[in-house]
């Protein structure tokens, strides 16, 4: 099945039906395997990388779970195809630059994606939508059960899985969740939220992984250590930490219907606004932007059935999706007008924010004086 | 206490650094701090030191082993990528290793999953050892009975282990 058949139906985990789904958008979890005996992908010679690669990528095309899979060598995807998977998440940005001596194999539903060759020989991820790290955790561990049947992973009787990086040896599992926090933003806690979640060992990032900038209010919290936690103890301590941010997100939401109503409804009728009305918007404007409009269904300022044109619009506005139904590279001011374009087209029928909703009991949206 | 550098001086130097969100903690003598630019704290990474002490230099220390016999690479690199050559190196450069893992993880030894395969072989040592054990005890004690048993179950034990690798 060729790759390019995968871009006109969007993955499962863009659905938005996972438990709490309205604040966390993906559970994912990727386990890091090398194989006995073989230098690292970065260390190993061409020759050596593609043999190890052709070791792999039958073994992980024969797994049930691979039946129909869409499986590529990355020198033959345009690099336009390789950024529509980054920014769908089913490689990394490294992987994304990678050519001859790489793969991708990812299944139908688009919730497995096995990367060859990145940083360690193999990367396998599994998404899907809303909270749920453990089921998420047990697709993969499946696949990695399957594969160790077949391929003789480097392993230390110490130190566990052995993988390129230090910082993922032990387990060699990194599992996050995106999560969509825009009242802790809007009510300034966020700094403390995110230190209070680094002091545990877990990181947060932004939308694409390390070293990104966290745009439209998306977050992304994961482990940090590998080695000397079990990975179900990770998992649930991971999940216990999720769950706790999401109360804070939730009890933010309240404190600002509460005291702060006209802040509330000024960003999201900015949203609707701008996004109604603008003939050139960048992605990260757009992403912003939609982030508000997503609050807002949350909130029941919209009516709950536009929640699909929103969640869409989050992938759709990004740079390669914008460009992939297009046939020639655009520059960017063509792709701002566009991505405007597609933004009004969708939001045709878009009813206004239903402010009755809001209003505090006195009649009034305007914010309490006496904050604290 | 002394200096984590030099592992000689008195450290009076303390540092503690928070990067990608981990606390990282040295403690260096005052040549040491100069000479690692710690004075500078623009052009100092506390990272870069603790991977320059844990691979690097305990490594030079230990001096025999520069290179990875199976992959030839050396710490130098891994001071240049932050990555290792293959599986062996965590082994050829253990010592310095250690210290960084120690510093990044929770402990330095996995308590997640196994490989089965890994797992069986694991079993099985175990259990042919308890049963050799076992054996020694019989003849010593000049039971054959149950040594003339003990001996058909390793070898039985043996048998599945050929057949099933």
């Amino acid at each position: 099945m060729k790759l390019s058949n995968a871009f006109f139906n969007s993955g499962e985990w863009l659905k938005g039906d996972g438990p709490h789904h309205q604040i966390v958008i993906s559970s994912r979890v990727r386990l890091a395997r090398n194989l006995k005996n073989r230098s690292f992908p970065g260390w190993a010679k061409k020759a050596e990388r593609l043999q190890i690669l052709e070791e792999i990528k039958p073994r992980v095309e024969a797994l049930p779970d691979m039946q129909d899979a869409f499986s590529e060598y990355l020198q033959d995807l345009s690099a336009l195809e390789k950024q529509v998977l980054v920014e769908r998440h089913l490689i990394s940005r490294e992987h994304a630059a990678k050519s001859i001596g790489s793969a991708v194999i990812m299944n139908r539903k688009q919730t497995l994606s096995i990367m060859i060759n990145e940083e360690d020989h193999l990367r396998m991820q599994a998404i899907r939508s809303g909270l749920q790290l453990k089921n998420v955790f047990k697709m993969i561990d499946k696949v990695d059960s399957a594969l160790e049947s077949k391929l003789d992973f480097a392993f230390h009787p110490k130190l566990g899985y052995l993988t390129a990086c230090p910082s993922n040896v032990g387990t060699g599992m990194r599992a996050s969740a995106m999560v969509h926090l825009p009242a802790l933003v809007l009510s300034e806690q966020i700094n403390q939220i995110v230190q209070a979640v680094n002091k545990i060992g877990l990181a947060v990032r932004g939308l694409y992984g390390e070293g990104t900038e966290a745009m439209g209010n998306l977050f992304q919290v994961s482990n940090q250590i590998t080695l000397g936690e079990r990975e179900d103890e990770m998992i649930s301590r991971l999940n216990k930490v999720i769950e706790q941010v999401i109360e804070h997100e939730q009890n933010a939401r309240k404190m600002l219907l509460n005291k702060r109503p006209a802040t509330l409804l000024d960003q999201i009728g900015r949203g609707y606004g701008i996004l109604t009305h603008a003939y050139s918007m960048t992605s990260k404007e757009a992403l912003n932007l939609l982030s508000f409009m997503k609050l807002g269904i949350d909130l029941e300022l919209f009516p709950n059935d536009c929640q699909v044109a929103i969640d869409e619009l989050f992938m759709e506005t990004q740079p390669a999706h914008l460009q992939k139904g297009t046939q020639q590279k655009l520059a960017a001011e063509e792709r701002d007008s566009l991505r405007a374009e597609i933004i009004r087209e969708k939001l045709k029928s878009f009813p206004k924010p239903d402010i009755t909703k809001v209003e505090g009991a006195g009649g009034s949206t305007a914010d309490q004086k006496n904050d604290e | 206490m002394v200096c984590d550098v030099c592992k000689t001086n008195q450290a009076t130097v303390f540092l503690t650094q928070i990067v990608d969100g981990k606390m990282q903690k040295v403690n260096l003598c005052e040549t040491c701090s100069k000479e690692k630019g710690v004075t500078d704290p623009t052009g100092f990474a506390l990272a870069d030191l603790l991977l320059g002490l844990g691979a690097a230099q305990e490594i030079e220390k230990s001096g025999t082993l520069q290179k990875c016999p199976a992959c030839g690479f050396s710490q130098a690199d891994f001071k240049k990528t932050g990555r290792l050559g293959c599986p062996l190196c965590y082994d050829t450069f253990s010592e310095g290793l250690n210290s960084l893992l120690k510093a990044m993880h929770k402990g330095t030894t996995h308590a997640g999953k196994i490989p089965a395969r890994l797992m069986e072989s694991l079993q099985y040592d175990a259990e042919m050892k308890t049963l050799q054990g076992e054996l020694q005890k019989a003849v010593v004690e000049e039971n054959y009975e149950s040594a003339a048993e003990l001996r058909d179950r390793i070898k039985h034990l043996e048998k599945k282990s050929e057949t099933n690798p």
